[in-house]
């Protein structure tokens, strides 16, 4: 089976569990996701599996990329990714990959985008203290010093400095999988996944259970 | 759309017990111990009703021992089996949070009856 399926984030809610503890969860519509392509290890060097999700007008679809959907009978896709396949699994050029993959999985982990927050200060960026509101101060939320003098004769590298905040690729590992729906193609896990409504998300079996013996 | 919504609902409970802030009340509250199952009997006071939709909570109150102890209940948690009105409270306010720093016959509160149609 392939590694990962591309889904999009729905919102967040809450869930009671048997012991009628609730527990916040994220709502994300993961597949149907048609595979539009194979990586062969004679053709292209490396395995894995190119898949579309999120179906969208042949209308707003470019004559290649027609093309290109055509060769797996697919309708065309808004979001197209190449995802690991596992080793000795066969994928096949126009199967459809469903949630129920992740039926087995007690972790994911969730690949998005985070929401933008523009062009930000030091104390909302990087969570530095500020300056005295107070007392005479004028340096509210300054950053202060930014380094020594003529040693070491320049700002370190990494320096927290105001600038452009979110709207950027994060991971969120082990997050545990709380529902598998397969028929209405959701999957429901604990706690809150980057991104806004209705962004898409990249849900990844978890690598790290195992590896570190982070299991159940 | 609405699935959120849906998964919400699917939660919560069709016939929920009525009862009001100011009621006394007994809280019927599933318990497991190992593969054990029995049910535990909260009494007290309900102080708060908040939050909404699958997320509403009730608090309630009682002294034990000379100390108030509260607990809140989710209301639709399928750990709350039941709560079964004692007493009906006539009161004014919204949250009895005054009791807290009430004991004995300060902290009493008046009966509600039923008013002739």
């Amino acid at each position: 089976m392939v590694k990962a399926l591309l889904g999009k984030k729905l919102g967040m809610t809450q869930i009671y569990t048997e012991a009628g503890v609730l527990v916040p969860v994220t709502v994300i519509q993961v597949g149907p996701c048609r595979v539009t392509q194979v990586r062969t290890l004679e053709a292209d060097g490396y395995r894995a599996a190119q898949i579309g999700f999120d179906p969208k007008k042949p209308k707003r679809t470019n004559k290649p990329m027609m093309g290109h959907f055509a060769r797996s009978s697919s309708q065309p896709m808004r979001l197209i990714k190449e995802v690991a396949i596992d080793d000795g699994a066969e994928i096949q050029t126009g199967q459809d990959l469903k949630v129920d993959i992740f039926g087995d999985q007690k972790f994911v982990d969730v690949i998005g985008t985070t929401k933008g927050k523009g062009f930000q200060g030091v104390m909302k960026r990087w969570g530095f203290g500020g300056g005295p509101e107070t007392h005479g101060s004028t340096s509210h939320r300054r950053p202060g010093s930014i380094g020594a003098g003529s040693d070491p004769g320049h700002i370190l590298k990494d320096k927290g400095m105001p600038g452009h905040m979110g709207d950027r690729r994060r991971t969120v590992r082990n997050l545990k999988v709380m529902r598998v729906d397969p028929e209405q193609n959701l999957l429901l896990l604990k706690g809150a996944v980057p991104g806004a409504k209705g962004s898409y998300v990249m849900v990844r079996k978890s690598a790290a259970v195992g590896i570190r013996g982070k299991g159940a | 759309m609405g699935v959120i919504q849906d998964i919400q609902k699917a939660q919560m409970k069709t016939e929920l017990p009525e009862f009001k802030v100011g009621d006394q009340v007994d809280v019927g509250v599933q318990i497991v111990e190992g593969d054990k199952q029995r049910t535990q009997v909260f009494n007290g006071v309900v102080i708060a009703r908040y939050g909404k939709g699958i997320a509403e909570k009730f608090k309630v109150r009682r002294i034990v021992q000379d100390e108030g102890v509260e607990r809140t209940f989710p209301l639709h948690s399928p750990a709350v089996l039941w709560v079964k009105v004692k007493r009906q409270g006539s009161v004014r306010r919204a949250k009895l949070y005054y009791l807290r720093g009430r004991l004995g016959k300060a902290s009493r509160i008046k009966e509600k009856f039923e008013t002739k149609e």
